[in-house]
C-alpha cells in the first residue's frame, strides 16, 4: 500500500466515528518499488493531498525523505523536490502493517500490500 | 505507453487469470480482454481519461480493467473488492503485467466507499459493477458511489434494459450519461436471467461526466 492511499483513506465507516482521519500506521515491512516519474502528475496531485497527514505518515513509517511538514512555496519547478515527493508518495510501499482509527483505535491489517478496511455487521454505522 | 495499440492493449490483456471459484452473488464474472480494451482505448484516445490520471476501479475482480488503465499510462490505479480472493487475484494479474507499482488493490465494501475513501479524489473511475441482478440496486450504489469519488468521468457497464432507469438517476445526481457503445456481453450460464434466455446480454457502456467540468474534458 502507497502512501497515496493512505493520504485518501478514513474509518468513518466504523460506528460512533466522526472523523476517522488520519489513520495511523504501524508498517512492519516496508518494500520500495520502483515506479516512472511523472512530474505533471506530481505537481497536480500535491494540491490535492492533505501534505501534514502525508508527511506524517512517512514520518511513523521512517522514510519521511528529509520532507518536512511545511511544503516548500516553489516545489513546481523544483525537480529534486517533487522527485522526493514522488518517491514517498509512489515508491514506498506497506506490505504488512496496520492502520489505526484515531477515534476507536480499531486496527484494519495491510497485508501482503492490501488494506483490508471490511467491517463486521455490528461495526457498521 | 499512452499510445498502445488497442490490439496490443488487448493482447496483454488476453490471458489475465480469472475468478476460479466465481460467486454467484457477487456477479463475478471478468470483462473479456476485448471489452475492457475497447472500454479503456475509447476513455482514453477520445477523451483522454486515463493517461497521467488517478483511477478507481469498483468491484475490480481480477483487475483487468485496473491493469489495462495502467498499461495506457494511468498514474495511480485504485482497485476495490469486498472478496479477498478477487483482490489476491488483481494483485497477481497486476504483478504479472508489470504494474503494480502503479496500482494499490483494497479490500473494501463499496457500499461504504465514501466513507472510507476521500471523496472526489480520482479523476477517473471506470467499472463492471454487478447489474444488480443479485442483489438488487447494486449496479445504481455502485454508480452513486463512482460518481462520489470520480471529476472527470465515470465508465460503466449497465444492463440495456436498465437504460431508463440508469439515465434518470444520472440526471438526478446532476451528471451527464452518454451512451458511447451497445455490447454484446457474454455471460457464464450460471448468471442467466431466465431459464430460456440466450447467454448473451445487451449492455450499455456508458460515459458520465460532470457539466462543470466539461470544458476542460480535452485538456491536457
Ligand atoms: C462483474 S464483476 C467485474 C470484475 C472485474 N471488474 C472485471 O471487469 O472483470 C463484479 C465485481 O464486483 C465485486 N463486488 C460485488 N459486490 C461488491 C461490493 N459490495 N463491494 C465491492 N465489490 C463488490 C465482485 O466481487 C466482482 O469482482
Amino acid at each position: 500500500m502507497k502512501l497515496l492511499t493512505h493520504n485518501l483513506l478514513s474509518s468513518k465507516c466504523l460506528k460512533g466515528v466522526k472523523v476517522g482521519y488520519p489513520l495511523r500506521i504501524v508498517a512492519k515491512d516496508v518494500k520500495i518499488s520502483e515506479s516512472e516519474f511523472n512530474k505533471e502528475f506530481v505537481k497536480k496531485i500535491i494540491p490535492k493531498l492533505d501534505w501534514k497527514v502525508f508527511v506524517n505518515a512517512a514520518v511513523q513509517i521512517g522514510h519521511s525523505n528529509d520532507l518536512s511538514d511545511e511544503l516548500i512555496d516553489d516545489y513546481e519547478d523544483d525537480e529534486e523536490y517533487l522527485k522526493k515527493v514522488h518517491h514517498v508518495l509512489m515508491e514506498v510501499e506497506i506490505i504488512n502493517g496496520e492502520l489505526i482509527c484515531p477515534e476507536t483505535d480499531r486496527v484494519f491489517p495491510i497485508s501482503a500490500g492490501i488494506p483490508n478496511l471490511l467491517l463486521n455487521e455490528n461495526e457498521v454505522s | 505507453m499512452a499510445t498502445m495499440k488497442l490490439k496490443k492493449l488487448q493482447h496483454a490483456l488476453e490471458d489475465i487469470e480469472t475468478f476460479e471459484n466465481p460467486k454467484i452473488e457477487l456477479e463475478q464474472y471478468t470483462t473479456s480482454s476485448h471489452i475492457a480494451a475497447c472500454i479503456l482505448h475509447t476513455a482514453q484516445f477520445v477523451y483522454n481519461d486515463i493517461s497521467g490520471k488517478c483511477v478507481a476501479d469498483l468491484g475490480c475482480g481480477s483487475g483487468v480493467l485496473s491493469i489495462g488503465a495502467a498499461l495506457l499510462g494511468a498514474q495511480y490505479c485504485a482497485g476495490f473488492d469486498v472478496d479477498p480472493s478477487a483482490i489476491s487475484l488483481s494483485v497477481e494479474n497486476a504483478a504479472d503485467r508489470d504494474v503494480l507499482s502503479q496500482c494499490d488493490f483494497i479490500l473494501c465494501d463499496v457500499k461504504k466507499i465514501d466513507k472510507n475513501m476521500k471523496l472526489k479524489a480520482f479523476d477517473t473511475v471506470v467499472m463492471n459493477p454487478p447489474f444488480g441482478t443479485r442483489e438488487r440496486g447494486a449496479d445504481l450504489m455502485f454508480l452513486k458511489m463512482a460518481i462520489s469519488l470520480a471529476t472527470r468521468a465515470v465508465y460503466s457497464l449497465h444492463k440495456t434494459s436498465t437504460r431508463k432507469r440508469v439515465t434518470s438517476m444520472a440526471r438526478e445526481l446532476g451528471v451527464h450519461a452518454k451512451v458511447i457503445a451497445e455490447l454484446r456481453f457474454d455471460l457464464p450460464a450460471s448468471y442467466k436471467f431466465h431459464k430460456q434466455d440466450s447467454v448473451d446480454v445487451q449492455v450499455d457502456l456508458i460515459r458520465f461526466s460532470f457539466p462543470l467540468l466539461e470544458n476542460n474534458i480535452l485538456t491536457f
